[in-house]
């Protein structure tokens, strides 16, 4: 049972990021993909209607780490205090700037929200990173369960560590050349004109840069958690999972070149999505590592609720699942087509 | 501690300032297109527009402002998490798989679907909306309810909350009650505003049709619901809380001593030090009859308390309370009067009852936020009433700088977020109802 809940909760956590990642991509690609208030529109209009939506994946996840796991929401919520009370911050004003920009036809407003949106994705997605760059690190979790750490201190993941160090912040530079390559490819099949040239363009350059920075965090993680690799002995799943990510960000120069335009999308859909589930995969059962000592870690098995929360809410969130899916392809098949610049959605 | 309080109370405050009004607004829309579709006249769909354009401002801020509180619990409340996240943990995450995600698929249909979706079709999706958002509220109430009457839960080995009873948990008799004195509050305070509109383009002359129809929908929609406001939701709740919250029922009504046949003070200033009441205006009997049915009960004093479980804000939760009610008795006699003279057709010549409208906006968004004050106070000193105090709820990890720091960062942020939100919203009003039309 604790396993299952392990397994939706990343799950939902992945479908989070595939989504609203690609929101996020499109936020950080915004104004150089985008140059006038006409194409910066046709953008806004690709992910408008949806990014409510997808970010609702967030909360949706929150909430089940929250009653599945409480131990470990207390604990993982409350000692990286800082950078996700700042990510909040950034929600806010990413919500703010798609939903408003086009409320008023002045060029100063549409500046100003237009620098917002790019300002707060860039941020989310390097914060978002580093969280899992924290993750995997692990962190001083002590044995009354909480941990507290700064935002940063002398920047080397070793003995006295703030949430950013050296390692955490290649991790987040990672995150954030997947999410804009994601967004990039996202727009690629979205919208059409110049915009998505130049999504053609920008995404073909970030593919590359997701090779380089791929490496260096994957030689990073050797040398700063060695022990992060050791489940791998033997489990095979997440080998797996990491060849059919591998083999989706391959096809994606391959697919740029065709003409249908969604598939690069699902290339880039794919290398997320089975990076993610092979970390995930390599980290079970362990939620929250403490760098302390290992018996301190907070597990799927020492941070659940009670059997019987897990198995009502098992009843629920099913129902609930096949509504929200049914959602998602209503809302997606009315939104099918491309965004034309100059045509509003109707 | 007291800062996370601070931080807490500032944010659920200001988000919940949005939704009340997005949840009545929500069925005010769906009476509209009701009308359009029955009586085929533009005016109400007109209307309709208007009011969905005010909607969707006032929809976002609530949900960028919505975000921050699902995690606060785990910031700033760690020790409470822990302790019940396993029961209260499941109707937050119910709120997002069954409210959210279906409010957030057809608020984009709603906004830009019209054409598309015919007008049968963009009824049937504003009626979606609306019981997405009355869903959403539900589940949030039913969280609160624990907090404040906690049923359906098990103590486990560790000592933390466990579910024991999923139906029990969700039909907790307080949420029941909590949620129809909630929704109907949030109506009023709707209906005040689209009355309140409707007075100003009247006052100034101004689109005739649409007025017209805001007066008299704001004016009845707000009488109805300010009566069920009193009875018979605000008196259950008060039993409630007569027969589950004893201690917090004498503190709002400032009864400091025990005795039979207390008297309701209407107003009156309580002395925490002297345990008494100052100048206090009383009806007799009141009070005991109010809470029990009966004008010769004994109503339990803060006396018959340890100080340790006293609520520890007197004063503001006494004035709170008095304030709900105060205001509450101020809306229905205003509501009552304006109906009367609508029945009438003298309303369009009373221009003094028309201002009085027009200002009476701001009235139920303070009685809400003062009832909040007052079941939000009158919990404490328990974060779940009689089994975990607040004392131990913060995270024990974080430090004070960093709770200060951001309580500063999100009153700065809720500022700018306000000051914009009322330049929107100002902008829609002065524009009327045929820009919404153009816009679409
Ligand atoms: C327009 C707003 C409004 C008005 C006019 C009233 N209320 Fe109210 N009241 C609320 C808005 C509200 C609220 C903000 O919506 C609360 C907070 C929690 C809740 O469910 O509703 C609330 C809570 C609340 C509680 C619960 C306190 C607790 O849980 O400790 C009681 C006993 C009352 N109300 C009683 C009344 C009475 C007797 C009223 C008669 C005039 C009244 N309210 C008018
Ligand atoms: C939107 C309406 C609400 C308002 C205006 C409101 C108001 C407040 C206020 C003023 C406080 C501070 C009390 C104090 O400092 O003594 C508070 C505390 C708190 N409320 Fe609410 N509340 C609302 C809804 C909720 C709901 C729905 C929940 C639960 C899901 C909740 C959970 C809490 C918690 C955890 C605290 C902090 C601990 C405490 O001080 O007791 N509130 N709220
Ligand atoms: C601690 C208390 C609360 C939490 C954690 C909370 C959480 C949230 C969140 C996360 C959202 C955004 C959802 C989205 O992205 O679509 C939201 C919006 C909303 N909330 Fe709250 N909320 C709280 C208090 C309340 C209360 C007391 C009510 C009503 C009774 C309420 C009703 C709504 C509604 C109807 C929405 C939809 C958006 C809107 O109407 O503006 N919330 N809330």
């Amino acid at each position: 049972m604790q396993a299952l809940w392990y397994a939706l909760l990343a799950a939902m956590l992945i479908v989070f990021v595939v989504l609203d990642g690609f929101d996020f991509g499109a936020g950080i690609v915004y104004r150089f993909v985008a140059k006038t208030d006409s194409e910066r529109r046709q953008l806004l209009s690709a992910i408008g209607p949806v990014w409510d939506g997808n970010e609702v994946w967030l909360l949706a996840a929150g909430g089940t780490l929250f009653f599945a796991f409480p131990k470990a929401y207390a604990a993982g919520f409350s000692g990286l205090y800082m950078p996700l009370v700042i990510l909040l911050w950034l929600l806010i004003l990413r919500g703010l700037a798609i939903e408003l920009r086009s409320h008023e036809p002045y060029r100063l407003w549409h500046d100003f929200w237009d620098g917002t949106l790019q300002f707060a994705s860039v941020l989310i997605a390097v914060i978002f990173g580093a969280a899992f760059g924290n993750l995997v690190r692990g962190v001083p979790l002590n044995a009354s369960g909480y941990f507290s750490i700064p935002l940063f201190t002398n920047l080397l993941p070793y003995s006295w560590i703030g949430v950013l160090d050296y390692y955490t912040i290649t991790a987040g530079v990672f995150c954030l050349s997947v999410l804009a390559m994601h967004g990039a490819l996202f727009l690629v099949w979205k919208t059409d004109g110049p915009v998505r040239e130049r999504s053609v363009q920008l995404a073909r350059r970030l593919w590359w840069s997701v090779i380089a920075l791929a490496a260096i965090t994957f030689v990073l993680t050797l040398f700063v958690q060695p022990g992060f690799f050791s489940p791998l002995v033997d489990r095979v799943w997440p080998l797996i999972l990491v060849i059919i990510s591998l083999a989706g960000f391959f096809y994606i120069p391959t697919a740029l070149r065709g003409s249908a335009d969604l598939r690069p999308f699902l290339g880039s859909v794919t290398f997320i999505v089975g990076l993610l589930a092979a970390i995930a995969g390599t980290l079970f059962p362990n939620l929250i590592v403490s760098t302390l000592d290992p018996s301190y870690t907070l597990t799927a098995y020492s941070a659940s609720t009670s059997p019987y929360g897990l198995q009502v809410g098992l009843v629920w969130w099913t129902i609930g699942m096949i509504l929200v899916v049914f959602y998602f392809v209503f809302v997606y098949r009315n939104l099918s087509g491309k965004v034309t610049e100059g045509v509003p959605r109707e | 501690m007291l800062w996370d309080r601070l931080q807490f109370a500032f944010t659920v405050t200001y988000h919940y300032l949005f939704p009340q009004l997005t949840m009545g607004l929500a069925l005010i829309i769906v009476f509209m297109k009701w009308r359009y579709l029955k009586t085929n006249n533009d005016s109400w769909n007109r209307a309709a527009k208007f009011w969905a354009r005010i909607f969707a401002i006032n929809f976002t801020v609530g949900v960028v402002t919505g975000i921050p509180l699902e995690f606060q619990f785990g910031t700033n409340w760690a020790g409470f998490s822990n302790f019940a996240g396993g029961v209260i943990g499941q109707t937050l995450a119910m709120e997002g798989v069954f409210a959210f995600f279906l409010e957030s698929a057809l608020l984009g249909l709603f906004l830009f679907g019209e054409k598309k979706l015919g007008r049968r079709g963009h009824f049937a999706v504003a009626a979606g909306l609306c019981a997405g958002s009355w869903l959403s509220g539900y589940f949030i109430i039913v969280t609160n309810a624990f907090m404040q009457h906690p049923v359906g839960y098990a103590v486990g080995p560790n000592g933390t909350l466990q579910l024991a009873s999923f139906w029990g948990f969700l039909l907790n008799p307080w949420a029941i009650w909590e949620y129809a004195h909630n929704m109907s509050a949030s109506v009023v305070t709707a209906a005040t505003v689209v009355a309140s509109v409707g007075a100003l383009w009247r006052l100034i002359g101004k689109y005739n049709e649409e007025s017209g129809l805001f007066l008299r929908v704001g004016i009845v929609t707000a009488l109805v619901a300010s009566i069920l406001q009193i009875f018979p939701t605000g008196d259950r709740n008060g039993k409630l809380v007569a027969d589950y919250q004893p201690a917090s029922l004498a503190a709002l009504e400032g009864v400091f001593k025990s005795g039979s046949g207390a008297p309701l003070a209407i107003i009156g200033q309580p002395n925490v030090d002297e345990q008494t009441l100052e100048n206090p205006i009383v009806v007799p009997g009141m009070l005991s009859f109010l809470a029990y049915g009966s004008f010769e009960a004994t109503v339990k004093g803060l006396d018959a308390f340890p100080q340790t479980d006293w609520p520890d804000n007197i004063p503001l939760l006494y004035y709170s309370y008095h304030i709900m009610v105060g205001l509450g008795t101020l809306i229905l006699a205003l509501m009552a009067i304006s109906a009367l003279l609508l029945w009438l057709r003298r309303l369009e010549k009373s221009r003094a009852v028309l201002w009085l409208l027009m200002l009476a906006f701001p009235f139920p968004y303070i009685a809400t936020t003062a009832g909040w004050l007052t079941a939000e106070l009158g919990r404490q000193p328990w974060i779940v009433y009689n089994l975990f105090r607040t004392s131990a709820a913060a995270s024990p990890m974080v430090n004070t700088g960093d709770v200060v720091f951001t309580t500063i960062g999100f009153v700065g942020l809720y500022f700018v977020i306000g000051v914009g939100f009322l330049y929107l919203v100002g902008r829609e009003i002065a524009r009327g109802p045929v820009y919404a039309e153009r816009r679409g």
